[in-house]
């Protein structure tokens, strides 16, 4: 067992909860990015140092930053929050909390049902995971290559359209 | 020059072609241009390929032409190609020249109609279709021809479609000679099986070889073939689409009942007459339906006051003295008199168009009325038409063909006496019905104001058609006035049994027949002091040409109608409409998902992803 | 580099994934939902880091990557929709989404 691991696995676990419950955008999002550091230290524990740094830099950096850049475009002010807390009745999380509950029973079982057993305890470093990219996952990568150049066209249509309909 | 012969069926067709998809960009006057022009070179070239091959004829006495082979399967090939022999011959000049006149004639008639490209498309079509059916070495290609015509019947009797009316005539006329042409198919298909060819010369041999007198397999394929000819011939007892037909324009009626169509049925029996020898019971069963047949039509013609249906009655009629020409064996006659009727029967036809032309297309008979003087030209063709019609002794090419069946008949024993006896009484009542049309029609009174003059387009078809009808039938003389036999000597090489017998007493009687009918005629209609006789039953009767279209609508048409609305709802009609019940029930429910909230979409996927994990955990 | 066991860190991508399935569900408003689907991403992605370090196999970071990848685009394009929508009509409300035609 591993203290690190436990907490930062805690940290992640709550800041998720503050997340989806916050009535502001910025709170959420702070928590959010509390959340994603949290499960990057977990990476780190885990053996996987290259994970973890691209969690930070673009998770908890430039997807982030995307987040801030639309609330202030959407100019989002205090009613926007009083609106959040009205939509946010206890019974609107009934359902939903009954379905992830019992989501969340059945990854249990199948989580635990496993026992593979510990980790091997090696670091698998950047530079093994810059060779398998290369290699095995070439396709991979080329396909990911088109999906980044589909949603960059896609944003930069979508964000011409808006122009025009002004 | 006879390689050529293709050209004679492509050239209509080609320029049916053209008129077909270009009508719309075509000025009147040039698609008239096109359709009387493809029929015309056509014609020449029947023409000119005619005359050398009578003057220097072929080895056999048949030229051959294969186009292009059609299909090959196993060992069993059908070719696309041409015979011409004596007889198709005949009937390619006979549909090609006369088809011709016809197309003229129509370029004025059809003045100032509407769909005039697609008319001369349709007409130029049946003429193909004709002259494809005449001159097919193959009895498919044969069979395509025969469908041919009867599609462009059908297009053309319904041309004016404006009116329902004309379009369940069409209908009927399709419908009715589809009966037969069911039977003809089936008869092709025996053929195929039992003979193993349909290549019609060597069909006829097989046959010859290989099957016995009145066999049964022979008999069958005999009487089915007659089917399809009593169906496309209008005959006893498929007749009833013929009076109807006269929907259409008055130049179809000419080219059904002249050049194409109804000639089909006798043509298709004299080129396979070696089947009918085989079985004479079907043999005699064509002479017997030909004579119920010109007997009955006879008799309706009489009750008729519409002049093209008079002339519809006759049609069936005179195809029914061809019919019993081939029945008494005397197949030269049939053929002769087939050019004859050719002739005069487009000449009636179309001289009656000229009058209605006037009469804003008032057919009705006591509405005419002293037309005699108004309109000389048509009344002189129709006249000429009416006595070749009626046989009028020595001057008419009727008289000469009419003769040849009858004394034809006379000469076949006592089963041929009897059909004499029919074809006399015919005769008689011919010249009564069609003599009664032209004093009802052209003397006495007037009833209407006409006026106008006619083009040259009218004028020299009538003239040409009206010499032909007087001369046409010298080319075939009796023993007893000159003995010519230039027709009988060209089809011998065809069609066995020379034409015309030698006895002078029948000749006598037959035309003892025609001109008292006549004279009867004349002396029953020459003041007509009763307008109409349409009070009597037996004139009723008549009219409706002895009910054979109430019995078939009682008898046929009403069952089926029945069947048809009490079977509307039977129990697998109750099959399809539960599938629809459970379709439209499914859509309405589903419909609801369809909100647009985007998150019960969600929703629904995770409780689809639960669902399935659970499968797979608690398996 | 003490261990983990395998278990412990796919219950914790569980709890995660869960967690995000709940905001997705439970909000209206089209950010949160949109952060929440990022959550359940990034669970992915730790049960793809789980995975690899259990065997000590670069598959699992390069999978993360590729996560990464998605997730990106999906976030810029989700963002750009956010956007025009808010300008045709000026509301974040998913439910809205049921006034389209066509």
């Amino acid at each position: 067992m591993n203290s690190t691991f436990e907490i930062s696995a805690i940290v992640a676990v709550l800041a998720t909860v503050m997340t989806i419950t916050r009535a502001s955008a910025v709170h959420a999002l702070l928590y959010l990015t509390v959340s994603l550091l949290a499960v990057a230290l977990v990476f780190f524990v885990l053996g996987a140092p290259f994970a973890a740094a691209l969690e930070v830099i673009i998770y908890a950096g430039a997807i982030m930053v995307l987040f801030v850049f639309v609330i202030m475009m959407l100019n989002i002010g205090d009613m926007a929050a009083d609106l959040e807390r009205a939509w946010l009745t206890p019974s609107m999380w009934i359902g939903p909390s009954f379905l992830a509950v019992l989501l969340a029973i059945e990854l249990g079982v199948v989580v635990t049902a496993g026992g593979y057993g510990h980790r091997a305890g090696s670091v698998v470093d950047a530079r093994a995971v810059g060779v398998a990219l290369v290699g095995p996952y070439m396709l991979a990568v080329e396909l990911a290559s088109f999906l980044l150049l589909a949603g960059l066209v896609a944003a930069f249509h979508l964000g011409r359209s808006i122009t025009r309909a002004d | 020059m006879r390689e050529f012969l293709w050209l004679v069926p492509a050239l209509p067709l080609l320029g049916s072609v053209i008129l077909m998809f270009g009508s719309a960009h075509l000025s009147v006057r040039t698609a008239a241009m096109i359709g009387v022009l493809s029929v015309g070179l056509a014609a020449l070239i029947a023409f000119v390929i005619s005359a050398g091959f009578v003057l220097d004829p072929p080895v056999g006495g048949v030229y051959q032409q294969t186009l292009w082979r059609w299909f090959h399967v196993g060992g069993f090939s059908v070719d696309v190609g041409l015979r011409l022999d004596p007889l198709s011959l005949l009937m390619m000049l006979v549909t090609s020249g006369v088809g011709f006149f016809i197309h003229l004639f129509a370029t004025e008639f059809m003045e100032g109609e509407q769909g005039y490209g697609r008319f001369f498309a349709h007409l130029n079509l049946f003429v193909a279709a004709m002259l494809l059916l005449v001159l097919a070495r193959n009895f498919l290609v044969l069979y395509a021809g025969w469908e041919g015509v009867g599609l462009c019947s059908y297009l053309l009797i319904g041309f004016w479609w404006g009116d329902p009316l004309n379009g369940l005539a069409a209908r009927k006329a399709f419908i009715v000679t589809r009966i037969g042409d069911t039977a003809f198919l089936i008869g092709l298909l025996l053929i195929a099986t039992r003979l193993g060819t349909l290549n019609i010369a060597s069909a006829m041999t097989r046959a010859h070889e290989t099957l016995h007198v009145a066999s049964p397999m022979v008999t069958l394929i005999a009487f089915l073939l007659l089917g399809g000819a009593i169906g496309k011939s209008a005959q006893l007892p498929l007749h009833t689409w013929l009076p109807d037909a006269m929907a259409g324009p008055t130049p179809v009626s000419a080219l059904i009942h002249a050049a194409t169509m109804v000639t089909a049925g006798v043509y298709l029996i004299a080129r396979t007459h070696v089947l009918f020898l085989l079985a004479p019971i079907a043999q005699f069963t064509v002479g017997i339906v030909g004579a119920l047949t010109l007997l009955l039509a006879g008799f309706s013609a009489l009750a008729q006051n519409d002049i093209k249906r008079v002339l519809a009655y006759s049609t069936m009629s005179q195809i029914g003295y061809m019919f019993v020409a081939l029945g008494v064996g005397a197949w030269g006659a049939a053929m002769f008199h087939l050019m004859a009727h050719a002739f005069f029967k487009a000449l009636l036809f179309l001289s009656a168009g000229a009058v209605t032309m006037r009469l804003h297309h008032e057919q009705d008979i006591f509405k005419m009325g002293g037309l005699w003087r108004r309109l000389p030209v048509a009344f002189w063709s129709f006249l000429i038409g009416s006595a070749a019609l009626s046989a009028l002794p020595l001057v008419t090419a009727g008289f000469y063909s009419k003769e040849a069946i009858l004394s034809g008949a006379w000469a076949d024993g006592t089963r041929g006496r009897v059909l004499w006896c029919a074809g006399v009484v015919g005769a008689f009542v011919t010249g009564v019905y069609i003599f009664r049309v032209v004093f009802i029609a052209f003397f006495g009174e007037e009833h209407t104001h006409v006026s106008g003059s006619y083009g040259w387009r009218v004028i020299v078809p009538l003239i040409v058609l009206s010499t032909l009808s007087l001369v046409g039938g010298f080319i075939q003389l009796p023993p007893a006035f000159g003995h010519i036999t230039l027709l009988s000597d060209l089809l011998s090489t065809v069609l066995p049994a020379p034409l015309g017998a030698t006895t002078v007493m029948p000749l006598l009687f037959a035309s003892f027949a025609s001109i008292s009918g006549i004279v009867v005629a004349a002396a029953l209609y020459w003041r007509p002091t009763h307008a109409r006789a349409d009070a009597t039953p037996l004139w009723r009767f008549w009219h409706a040409a002895a009910g054979f279209d109430w019995l078939y609508d009682r008898f046929l048409v009403c069952p089926v109608l029945w069947a048809a609305r009490i079977d509307r709802d039977d129990f697998i009609d109750k099959i399809y409409s539960g599938i629809v019940w459970v379709t439209r029930a499914g859509h309405f429910a589903v419909r609801r998902t369809q909100s647009g909230r985007v998150r019960l979409y969600a929703a629904g996927l995770a409780l689809g992803s639960i669902c399935l994990i659970a499968i797979a955990v608690l398996r | 580099m003490a261990t983990v066991p395998l278990d412990q860190g796919l219950l914790l991508a569980a709890i995660l994934f869960t967690l995000g399935l709940v905001g997705v569900l439970a909000r209206r408003n089209l950010l949160f939902i949109l952060m929440s689907l990022e959550v359940m991403l990034n669970a992915a992605g730790v049960a793809f880091i789980v995975a690899g370090a259990r065997w000590a196999a670069p598959g699992g970071q390069v999978m993360f990557i590729l996560v990464l990848t998605l997730a990106a685009t999906e976030v810029s394009v989700g963002l750009a929709l956010i956007l025009l929508m808010h300008r045709r009509i000026p509301t974040l409300d998913a439910d809205a989404g049921d006034q389209l035609k066509g």
